[in-house]
């Protein structure tokens, strides 16, 4: 290699100085904190004490899939249909579902609570039909609906991006040689768009798995999910943070174990890079 | 066929929009309710304007917001021309893992992993707080950094390598090459690589919780106000930053659709 070349790799130097003192080394040192006691001798405690919050990892996971299950088949059809109107009608829409991802999500659960609470919108419209009023929060059903809510523009702007890309002469082709709308979508369409599929999957799921806002405001204090169970660790002090890190280790285990399903899954057709 | 495909957008859109619909109506109620509307008012705008709290979060994030993404910017361009001239491929693939690592993680973990870093070292040099101003700049900038580089490095890609040499040549000095021939090339990568930051570190809120201290941003004096009861003064300092935004992005837009006019680039998300 040349000198210019060398100059050239040296101002990457503070990022890869940076990215390992605040990437690098705050992980280890979760790591370190999970097999840890309080005085600092080696332990495997804290991985035991998870089998605490064994319910709490199994609803979140379970809240979270549904949630993105929920946002895919929500999405989908919203990607599709926004590739059919005018170039300039698509990139209008883009911005309008693209809006409310840049609004802060705590505001945008809150606002949740005045359609759903028994004295909230719908409840004051059942109740002058003289219906009600039903129990719309404080469930499941709404936790998964702030989850749907909050990220479903991380599904929908994906899927968009590769489905406006496709080569509309392979759906004539498809077309030509005798495919129904069904066969097209399955041989054609649906491969093709995978990769952003894939990519809004993983962009739903590791937000939903991990929240810790969402199910406090809409679920209650019945539903402890693994970031509630990571934040009140955290704030009970010091003391609790080996537990809090083994939770956080694992959950990030799971993140990682998810990441490279999907990776696998857009490996296949090489074209898939998430993100 | 068509009419399905408007009704279904029309639906989505108001699903989207209806709860910040909500929120702006009832930021005007004259009540305290956010149940029932009473009548117009202004109350809970004049209320956040001598709120002295609510305006000193707004500096911090405002601040914090303006420096991490200046700094990112900087950082990551560099970080993105460095990366591009690497030609080990084994270095280049872990560098850009290691870049995706705060994107990819939970914001929870990336902010407990942090938080942890600081207080650790605030133990070790003895100090009595160790979260605040730098810790929250220093975490804003670090989960920045892996969108500029990665609105920078395509560009990069895409800029053709004999400029610099041709530059190089006729007698620039690399750092002049650089700002006269690879910058303006790049200009759109590092605009949006800034704006994404700007925004990301206006609105992030899981991150800062665990690593602010009493550096307190809006997003943290928002999430106290919704833990107390249910009032339109969250409702009026949201939407404010709703218009904000919304202006934001319009603008953004505009500027973006003005560069297309001139080429087709490639969009990132």
């Amino acid at each position: 290699m040349n000198k210019k070349s060398f100059g050239s790799r040296l101002v990457a130097a503070p990022y890869i100085v940076w990215s390992a003192i605040f990437i690098i080394v705050p992980l280890i040192l979760m790591i370190y904190f999970a097999f840890t006691d309080t005085d600092g001798g080696f332990t495997f405690a804290n991985i035991s004490e998870i089998g605490k919050y064994k319910t709490a990892f199994l609803i979140s996971i379970v809240y979270a899939a549904a949630a993105t299950v929920i946002t895919l088949i929500l999405a989908y059809p919203m990607a599709y249909f926004m590739t059919k109107l005018k170039i300039s009608s698509q990139r209008m829409l883009m911005l309008i579902v693209m809006i409310p991802m840049w609004m802060n999500f705590l505001i945008r659960t809150y606002s949740w609570i005045t359609i759903l609470s028994n004295t909230g919108l719908i409840n004051s419209f059942l109740g002058k039909l003289g219906i009600g009023p039903l129990k719309l929060m404080y469930n499941p059903g709404a936790v998964i609906l702030g989850m749907v809510y909050d990220f479903i523009p991380y599904m929908i702007l994906p899927i968009y991006s590769v489905m406006s890309k496709l080569d509309k002469s392979l759906l004539e082709a498809a077309e030509d040689l005798g495919s129904n709308a069904f066969t097209k979508f399955r041989r054609v369409i649906f491969p093709l768009t995978r990769p952003g599929i894939i990519s809004g999957i993983t962009m739903v799921f590791v937000p939903s798995v991990s929240t810790f806002y969402i199910s406090q405001k809409l679920g209650g204090n019945k539903t402890m999910l693994i970031g509630d169970a990571i934040e009140y660790l955290f704030n009970l002090g010091p003391d609790y943070y080996n537990v809090a890190s083994a939770i956080s280790l694992l959950l990030m285990c799971i993140i990682l174990v998810c990441l490279f399903i999907m990776n696998r899954f857009s490996d296949e057709d090489d074209g898939g890079v998430i993100v | 066929m068509k009419a399905l495909a408007r009704i279904y957008i029309a639906l989505i859109i108001f699903f989207l929009y209806a709860p910040v619909a909500v929120m702006i109506v009832f930021s005007f109620n004259s009540s305290s309710s956010v149940w029932v509307f009473e009548g117009f008012s202004l109350d809970w705008y004049t209320g956040l304007v001598s709120d002295t709290l609510m305006l000193n979060a707004l500096e911090h994030t405002l601040i914090i917001a303006v420096m991490s993404a200046v700094i990112s910017t900087v950082l990551g361009t560099a970080a993105a021309v460095g990366i591009t001239a690497i030609r080990n491929k084994f270095s280049k693939k872990a560098i850009m893992s290691v870049t995706q690592i705060p994107m990819m993680n939970a914001d929870i973990v990336t902010g407990i992993s942090l938080m942890l870093l600081f207080i650790f070292i605030g133990k070790i040099i003895g100090l009595k707080e160790s979260l605040g101003f730098f810790t929250v700049l220093i975490a804003h900038i670090t989960f920045n950094l892996p969108y500029v580089i990665l609105s920078v490095l395509p560009k990069l890609r895409q800029t053709n390598s004999n400029l610099r040499e041709a530059a190089l040549d006729l007698g620039c000095n690399p750092v002049q090459a650089f700002f006269k021939v690879i910058m303006p090339s790049i200009s759109t990568g590092i605009i949006t690589g800034f704006i994404m930051a700007f925004t990301l570190s206006l609105d992030d809120f899981v991150i800062s919780y665990f690593t602010c201290g009493h550096y307190q941003t809006l997003p943290i004096i928002i999430y106290s106000m919704t833990k107390k009861s249910v009032k339109p003064d969250a409702y009026a300092l949201s939407t404010i930053i709703f218009v904000a935004v919304f202006v934001l992005l319009i603008l953004y837009n505009m500027i973006q659709t003005k560069n297309e006019k001139r080429k087709m680039p490639v969009r990132q998300v």
